[in-house]
């Protein structure tokens, strides 16, 4: 009857999701050989540990595959259509900070705003006979975006890495990219928008709503009383 | 077969004995055709594919383009079409993905009143019996009330542009009236961009990269202190905007409002609504309780440029059983040049057929 907690499984935010865990006397471990993602927890009986690609932990969560998983809120956000249907937000973590903005080149001299990226974005379009091109992975968070502030005639073209050398290579117009220092951005002569970012994201514990949580209550409330929580009422009327 | 496909077929039927032509329409569409009509917003919306040789598809969200591109291939004049099909739209919740739409589109060039007249006549008798109520709008005046604004021309493009997005509308008519925070934002920027002449600006902030050129960012520059320096909006003609936008009365009550209102640039579009409200009269619309609603068609995905039209459920957890307007612009874009004014119209039986269980 194990309630099953998803956690990145490898890098910083292993080694932080680890300490913050540990503060509240859950201690999670790896196991076996340094590269074999076995993993132990010690703390909470019945509580086990799956060490998992932070990206696929919202898509697991969705599938109710974990019960509990830590990752960044960008990517619930990004991976999981109406993700409030699908996850509870249980818990800021505190750390993995970033923001996912919109940036366009130091040189647009004549661009602070959503408002002036959408005048530009027109006469962009009429100029060059196709529309502005935002580089982004984050495409449903930044549609959504652009939607909300009404901003037209652009396009978001897929960029999985280096987004922020599109523009210099001549693949796009501006960027829409997870930024927490701004200095790659500096470094490739782009500015961020004034207005308030895409979404400020940072590493949460989520927990699943489509998980089989029947009779995984015991487990849970001890898990919760460790983070000095109580059972959020969507859970509880599926324990 | 299930109570939406009989509702459909008959439908269909009925608009085939007027001696509208049926068509066909592929269910994959090219997506570059819809993304540059619609935007980016379509793919919140629409269910995008790919195939391995001609790129991205989409199931077809609705039947207008592919009507319309039909038509400009090799369709006569005056033209009336029907057809009936699924149609595919993302939904959240438990709303249908996939439904029937059945519909007529008009093309003709003479006598646009009495053209708006034939569909929205057909539909009402269409619909006639069910607990419906029709709503009609007219975007055509919100176009001659921009238009008519007093101020620059490219103020009034900015406005017009957006007429379909009404909170950017209402932000941008904030800021060009002289208020809010957009207003603030762009007086900063323009005290900044006035510090040193534009090359020097640019050459300062850093190296150019990307496809915008300078020539472009000088331009701009250009464009916004020449709109520092334009007067705002002033704030009667900004309020008597707002009060055109939250109309709502009976359609000849709405047209004596705006008559009241001796707003000289609406004359034309109100005379045009005259001639509708005639012309829906001889088609034996009972006009004097028809409801009109100046902001009605504004949110829809279809870029409706004139006279439009729904016919909703009395229960508000439904969509609309039918919309419709007209859509001159569209046939300008998708003809590459050659245009036709076009106005038309869908039905979604599967609603008929709810309400009908209801």
């Amino acid at each position: 009857m194990a309630v099953k907690l998803g956690v990145p499984s490898k890098g910083r935010l292993m080694e932080q999701t680890f300490d913050w865990f540990a503060a509240r006397d859950v201690r999670l471990t790896r196991t076996g050989a340094a590269r074999e993602y076995a993993a132990e927890v010690e703390g909470v009986a019945g509580l086990e540990l799956v060490l998992l690609s932070a990206s696929e932990i919202p898509r697991e969560l969705a599938a109710g595959r974990v019960h509990l998983g830590v990752t960044g809120s960008d990517l619930v956000r990004e991976e999981l259509a109406d993700w409030s249907a699908q996850v509870v937000e249980l818990a800021l973590m505190g750390f993995g900070h970033a923001d996912l903005i919109v940036a366009v080149p130091k040189a647009w001299v004549d661009v602070e705003t959503l408002d002036d990226l959408d005048a530009v974005a027109s006469r962009f379009r009429a100029a060059h006979g196709f529309r502005l091109r935002i580089a982004t992975k984050y495409h449903r968070l930044v549609r959504e975006y652009l939607r909300a502030h009404g901003v037209a005639d652009y396009q978001l073209v897929d960029s999985q890495g280096a987004t922020e050398g599109t523009v210099k290579n001549l693949t796009a117009e501006a960027i829409a990219d997870i930024t927490s220092t701004g200095e790659t951005l500096r470094a490739n002569h782009l500015k961020i928008l004034a207005d308030a970012p895409v979404h400020r994201s940072q590493a949460t514990v989520f927990a699943s709503r489509r998980a089989d949580w029947n009779g995984k209550g015991p487990v849970l409330r001890a898990v919760l009383t460790k983070l000095d929580m109580a059972v959020p009422p969507e859970l509880s009327q599926m324990l | 077969m299930t109570r939406e496909e009989a509702l459909a077929a008959e439908l269909l039927a009925e608009i085939t004995a007027i001696g509208a032509l049926p068509v066909a329409a592929d269910i994959l569409q090219p997506a570059e055709t819809l993304l540059d009509l619609y935007g980016e917003d379509i793919r919140a919306r629409a269910y995008v594919t790919d195939d391995p040789r001609m790129g991205e598809m989409m199931l077809r969200p609705d039947f207008t383009v592919p009507v319309v591109q039909a038509h400009m291939r090799d369709g006569a004049e005056p033209a009336r079409y029907c057809y009936a099909g699924p149609i595919f739209r993302k939904q959240s919740g438990g709303r249908a993905r996939e439904y029937l739409q059945v519909g007529f589109e008009l093309f003709a060039r003479d006598d646009p009143a009495r053209a708006d007249a034939e569909v929205f006549a057909l539909f009402a008798r269409l619909l006639q019996g069910r607990d419906l109520r029709p709503v009609t709008g007219d975007i055509g005046i919100l176009k001659a009330a921009v238009a008519g604004l007093q101020t620059s021309d490219d103020r009034k493009a900015a406005l017009m542009r957006h007429i379909w997005r009404p909170r950017r509308f209402r932000a941008l008519l904030e800021r060009m009236g002289g208020h809010g925070a957009l207003a603030q934002a762009r007086a900063e920027l323009v005290a900044e961009l006035r510090r040193a002449p534009a090359p020097a600006l640019i050459a300062e902030a850093g190296q150019m990269v990307g496809l915008r050129s300078e020539v472009e960012i000088e331009a701009r520059i250009g464009r916004l202190i020449a709109d520092a320096d334009t007067p705002p909006i002033p704030q009667d003609q900004v309020a008597a905007l707002e009060a055109l936008l939250a109309l709502a009365a009976p359609a000849p009550q709405a047209l004596a409002q705006l008559r009241a209102q001796d707003w000289p640039a609406l004359a034309p579009a109100l005379d045009r609504l005259d001639a509708r409200l005639k012309a829906l009269t001889e088609a034996g619309i009972d006009v004097a309780r028809l409801p009109f609603e100046a902001s009605y068609g504004r949110t829809t995905m279809e870029y409706y440029d004139g006279f439009v039209f729904g016919f909703l459920p009395a229960r508000d957890d439904l969509p609309p059983v039918a919309t419709g307007g007209r859509y001159d612009a569209l046939t300008a874009v998708l003809g590459q040049g050659r245009a036709i004014p076009a106005v038309g119209g869908v039905i979604r039986p599967a609603i008929l057929a709810q309400l009908e269980g209801a």
